[in-house]
């Protein structure tokens, strides 16, 4: 089982973000996604600077693979796109199936993120024949449903053709809006909007009127309240789950890595916060711990 | 420019098709479409019927199968491909890549249109499904008119749109809030927020909807209550409480449409398979009365104000906004 670090789903700062790739170098993430994945107009880093930091982080021995926006409205988005599409070196992240389109296009292999709609063995077989070889499933899913899905005959003949991987650590992407959601919480509209995200490093926190949390607001992307942490559940993922996605986290994430890490075979359990949830992978509420 | 209205039960089909809709969509009883409610939907035998119906009136019957397929029971997708296909009907409507798949190879003749739940918000991820035969799409209510105008112009493929009805503000097909709370979903269960986790309770006059025991609003005694969809709550933010992603109102593009129709847009959504056969027969009414003097003097429309009245009457919380399509709104 390999552990992949995420896109840093937040608008950090240019010094900030700098420094966290300098550490991730040094740690023990084997496979590291990298990009602005919610909204174009966060531009701290550009193209260029994901690029000197994905030959930066190969060099370290990492695999490195940049990953794309989810939700693209506006054909200078798409012109953007086209560019990691056309990196000629890194594997990309297709996290809507724009992206899928032009790399399949090009005959160039991609990773299906979460927010690619596959469901199915067959939808999955497909995808692979366009050049899938790794499969994110949709946050949604559960490890049963996972299970289903790769245990169907028309996956067992392709299962060496591609890897699953699953989001196993942080605050869930749930969706994605043409409306800004942190701008509007400060009144703006989005055309007005100041990237004021970069003022909430780990989003603004959202709860109902008795004190629940409800969902996290990212710009465009609401997230899930609770932090999802699978921490507990390795030991059943041997079979199915090649890879375990840990989102960036503002603090602790190498901790994380060690946790999981030592957890691989269930001998060192982590008692989770108040505000921690697993319900997606064991099939109940997203929101519920089991 | 086509009116195409809901219809959830055969009274209701009827009365679109009486009040000028030039086609109706459906669902089967089942979770292969997004309206799954109890009550709801066709059976074969209604199916057969509707299709029957609409045809002797010259119209056309489009069939939603655009919930996402399980592992394990795969195959009941496909037999509603079958199911609507027998039946006669004249447009399937899908999201899901296999089944869209499948439909194009088993029926290649049969019309598909690519469903609102498939999420396509730009020309890259349209020309990702032509591979299946689409003819038309069905794009998201997160665009702006700018945006749609820009695909309008870059694709040749045939553009729906959402005119009327309860507003998605989330990019569809690609929203799990309702599961995170329920562990139900559109794209898995066909249903968001759905009525079996819905509850209210009265306190002293101030009246409290819960989704799944997570309180989503509370009323005062002369607040209009509405139905807790998870995206119209009130919630809090730092020291706020507010409609933190959207206030309980409905999508109305009728000032819209003479730039709609401009575009050449080619067919204009009614949404609301859930509403009763008055409901669809009122909006039917106004929508036709619309799309008619668009198309009969483009450049000398104007929005009647008693279309908006009715329109107002039918709407959440009688608002109404032009959603994504205004900028100001996103």
């Amino acid at each position: 089982m390999q552990f992949s670090l995420g896109p840093v789903l937040y608008f950090w700062p240019k010094a900030q973000m700098l420094q966290f790739y300098r550490e991730v170098a040094d740690s023990d993430f084997d496979i590291v996604y990298l990009g602005e994945t919610v909204c174009s107009k966060r531009r701290e880093l550009k193209y260029e600077d994901y690029l000197a930091l994905a030959l930066m982080l190969r060099e370290a021995g990492k695999q490195v693979v940049l990953s794309s926006m989810t939700l693209y409205e506006a054909p200078g988005e798409l012109r953007e796109l086209r560019k990691y599409v056309d990196n000629g070196e890194f594997l990309v992240e297709a996290n809507d199936v724009g992206a899928i389109s032009m790399l399949q296009e090009q005959g160039l292999p991609f990773v299906a993120g979460a927010a690619i709609n596959c469901y199915n063995q067959h939808t999955l077989r497909r995808l692979v024949s366009m050049g899938l070889t790794r499969w994110v499933m949709p946050v949604e899913l559960s490890g049963q449903w996972l299970n289903d899905v790769l245990n169907q005959s028309i996956i067992s003949d392709i299962r060496d053709c591609f890897s699953t991987e699953i989001f196993a650590l942080g605050h869930l992407p749930l969706a994605w809006s043409g409306r800004c959601f942190t701008a509007r919480s400060e009144n703006r509209s989005k055309d007005q909007c100041e990237l004021c995200c970069i003022k909430y490093p780990a989003g603004r926190e959202v709860s109902s009127q008795d004190g629940t949390q409800v969902f996290v607001l990212n710009g465009i992307q609401t997230q899930s309240g609770y932090r999802y942490n699978l921490v507990n559940q390795l030991n059943t993922m041997h079979n199915t789950v090649d890879i375990v996605r840990l989102s960036p986290q503002l603090t602790g994430t190498f901790d994380w890595l060690a946790k999981f890490k030592a957890n691989l075979d269930g001998s060192a359990p982590q008692q989770l916060s108040a505000s921690d949830s697993n319900g997606y992978w064991l099939q109940l509420a997203g929101m519920a711990t089991g | 420019m086509e009116l195409l209205c809901p219809a959830g039960s055969m009274p209701a089909l009827k009365a679109a098709i009486e009040h000028g809709a030039d086609a109706v969509y459906i669902g089967l009883k089942d979770d292969t479409n997004a309206r799954h409610f109890a009550g709801l939907n066709f059976d074969e035998a209604r199916l057969k019927e509707a299709a029957r119906f609409v045809h002797q009136h010259g119209k056309k019957l489009h069939v939603a199968i655009n919930t996402f397929a399980h592992p394990d029971n795969y195959q009941r997708w496909r037999q509603a491909v079958d199911m609507a296909a027998n039946a006669g009907a004249d447009v399937l409507i899908l999201a899901d890549i296999a089944v869209l798949a499948y439909a194009a190879e088993r029926y290649p003749k049969l019309e598909r249109h690519l469903s609102v739940q498939a999420s396509a918000t730009n020309v890259a991820a349209i020309n990702f499904y032509r591979q299946f035969g689409i003819s038309r799409v069905v794009l998201p209510r997160v665009l702006s008119m700018q945006q749609v105008r820009a695909i309008a112009r870059s694709s040749d493929i045939d553009l729906e749109v959402f005119a009327f009805g309860s507003l998605c503000i989330m990019a569809e097909g690609r929203c799990y809030l309702s599961s995170y709370m329920t562990g139900q979903s559109p794209n898995t269960a066909g249903a968001c927020s759905p009525a079996a986790f819905v509850n209210w309770q009265d306190n002293d006059g101030t009246l409290e909807s819960r989704l799944n025991g997570i309180l989503i609003d509370r009323f005062a005694p002369n607040e209009t209550a509405g139905y807790p969809t998870l995206c119209k709550g009130r919630f809090s933010v730092g020291d706020d409480t507010y409609h933190v992603l959207e206030e309980p109102t409905s999508l109305n593009t009728l000032d819209l449409l003479p730039q709609l129709y401009a575009e050449g847009i080619k067919s204009l959504k009614i949404e609301g398979r859930q509403r009763s056969p008055a409901y669809v027969a009122q909006i039917t009414k106004v929508w036709r009365a619309a799309i008619d003097a668009v198309q009969s003097a483009p450049d000398h429309f104007k929005v009647q104000p008693q279309w908006q009245q009715v329109l107002a009457g039918l709407s959440e919380g009688s608002q109404t906004t032009l959603g994504a399509y205004h900028r100001k709104w996103k």
